[in-house]
């Protein structure tokens, strides 16, 4: 038996949604089940996603569950920082394929403007090994750049090159209407841009946002009554790396996404040149190319060749990010896996507007959580 | 003996290790050795998860290191933000184990080249608290 995804949501990801998080999560529903033959009370379980430590609310499962209408279903809930929801997904695909469940609900939201600026920059701190290496004054963009500096001293991997990916991001931004920067940049613009963790600049890191996400997942036999659209989950990896830098054997590129990527590819029977259109998580522009190369759609250290080719543009050799990715469309930490998926689903159903690959049939999304802690693939096929 | 004194800001302050500041207030960087399977731990470790020993011993470090990856920050989190910039770095020691620290203000910037040779030593802070930086060779 197959699983199938049938209905993909998404709210705007914006600064300052000025809503609640409960309602956040309802729009994405309400979106996931728009033009799909399934009312809310059939759903038999809900999984919901997000990072608890930018929530207020404590166990925001329950809360989220009440207001979609979801109760007394069993609902869970599933963590792992910014790829949360694809570990959602994968949670749903074992309740479906284990028959304890025949549809399910995996919403994944972040409100990051829900706590303020100083509690972002305390609880910042605290996302590297809090005994070793928090003492010294990391955070995300410094580790991210870190892989860079080592990316760069490998393989003579340039500035030039990295901005060349938020370029892309910019000029794909334009027509995504749901996210958060909407605008081009060019090259100049990101290599005068201020420093922010040496060799990354504004234009190389994404930013915090507010936004939910919905993907509704069943069973074969459901899933044809419910759609003529469904999209198929062909494969799922996931693997973890250690959070102490200094454990970590390769710095210029994440391993866990190299062995989440095995997983799915192996499962789905197919080799990364089989992908017609990709999702990686580019939290930052290093991020993207480290990504090209651990997923195999190019040779470690071709990742900068790639990007110069414009080989990740529509009409290149494989297309990632055509939805403007988490550069421009902002990172809500628990709601971006499920907004990746979203933007593969589309594509897959043939839906994706202005952005659409021609004849996609198979696509995956790459969602990591932490400067590479939690790696999650999941290739999707129509 | 509290860990709760190591770094500039601290999260921990219990564990198994905390010896491991009595010797840095000695001027000594340790490490731990499993007795059973010989592995090098650093930072330390009370524990080995690839035999479930708890025993281990102290071994000091020679310092004698060179530098793997660095970035410059120009943004902390809360409590850093009078240091900025910094630059934290990771080093290979020639033991093997790798250490995550800051480069010493000392080192100016057109100086820094992965590869370059560095020594791991004590840092006392005006306050009384400890850590370790990498300095100039």
């Amino acid at each position: 038996m197959d699983v199938a995804i049938v209905g993909v949501g998404q709210t705007p990801f914006s600064r300052g949604c000025g809503i609640s998080i409960r309602e956040l999560c309802f729009e994405a529903f309400r979106d996931a089940l728009e033009d799909i033959n399934l009312t809310p009370k059939e759903i038999d379980a809900s999984v919901i996603c997000s990072a608890p430590e930018y929530d207020q609310q404590r166990s925001p499962a329950g809360l989220i569950s009440e207001y979609l209408g979801l109760t007394p279903k069993p609902t869970f809930y599933a963590e792992s920082i910014c790829s949360s929801s694809s570990t959602g997904v994968k949670v749903g695909y074992s309740f479906i394929k284990s028959k304890l469940h025949d549809i399910v609900a995996v919403i994944g939201f972040q409100k990051m403007s829900e706590i303020s600026s100083a509690e972002v920059q305390e609880r910042m701190g605290r996302g590297a090994d809090i005994q070793w290496e928090s003492p010294f004054g990391t955070m995300m963009p410094a580790g991210y750049a870190m892989f860079a500096h080592a990316h760069m001293q490998k393989y003579g991997t340039t500035e030039e090159q990295l901005a060349k990916i938020k370029v892309k991001s910019g000029k794909y931004s334009l027509l995504n209407p749901l996210a958060m920067y909407r605008r081009a940049v060019t090259l100049e613009e990101c290599l005068k841009a201020r420093v922010i963790a040496s060799p990354l600049k504004m234009f190389d890191c994404c930013a915090n946002a507010d936004g939910a996400s919905c993907v509704i997942m069943t069973s074969e036999e459901k899933a044809k009554k419910i759609t003529d659209t469904p999209v198929w989950v062909a494969g799922i990896g996931a693997a973890s790396d250690t959070l102490s830098t200094t454990s970590r054997a390769n710095l210029a590129g994440l391993d866990c996404a190299v062995e989440a990527g095995k997983q799915a590819y192996k499962m789905a029977h197919i080799e990364p040149k089989d992908v017609d259109v990709a999702e990686v998580h580019d939290c930052f522009t290093i991020a993207e190319m480290m990504a090209y190369e651990n997923l195999g759609f190019c040779k470690p250290g071709e990742g900068g060749k790639l990007i110069d080719e414009s080989q990740t543009y529509i009409g290149g050799k494989i297309p990632v990010n055509v939805d403007g990715g988490l550069l421009s469309k902002g990172h809500p930490i628990g709601a971006t896996g499920g907004s990746q998926i979203r933007t593969i689903v589309l594509q897959l159903q043939g839906r994706a507007g202005k952005t659409q690959v021609d004849g996609a049939e198979v696509g995956l999304v790459h969602n990591i959580g932490g400067i590479g802690l939690y790696g999650n693939v999941t290739i999707l096929r129509r | 003996m509290s860990f709760g004194k190591f770094g500039k800001i601290g999260y921990v302050s219990e564990t198994k290790v905390a010896n491991f500041v009595k010797y840095l207030e000695e001027g000594k960087i340790m490490a731990t050795r499993c007795e059973k399977c010989g592995k090098l731990y650093f930072p330390p470790r009370a524990d080995c998860p690839d035999d479930l020993s708890m025993e281990m011993t102290w071994e000091e470090l020679s310092g004698r290191c060179k530098l793997l990856t660095y970035t410059m920050a120009n943004f902390a989190p809360t409590g850093f933000q009078d240091d900025l910039p910094y630059i934290i770095a990771l080093a290979q020691c020639e033991e093997g184990v790798k250490v995550y620290s800051l480069l010493s203000k000392d080192i100016k910037t057109d100086e820094i080249h992965i590869g370059m040779d560095l020594r791991l030593a004590p840092l006392r802070f005006p306050n009384g608290r400890i850590t370790y930086e990498l300095e100039k060779v």
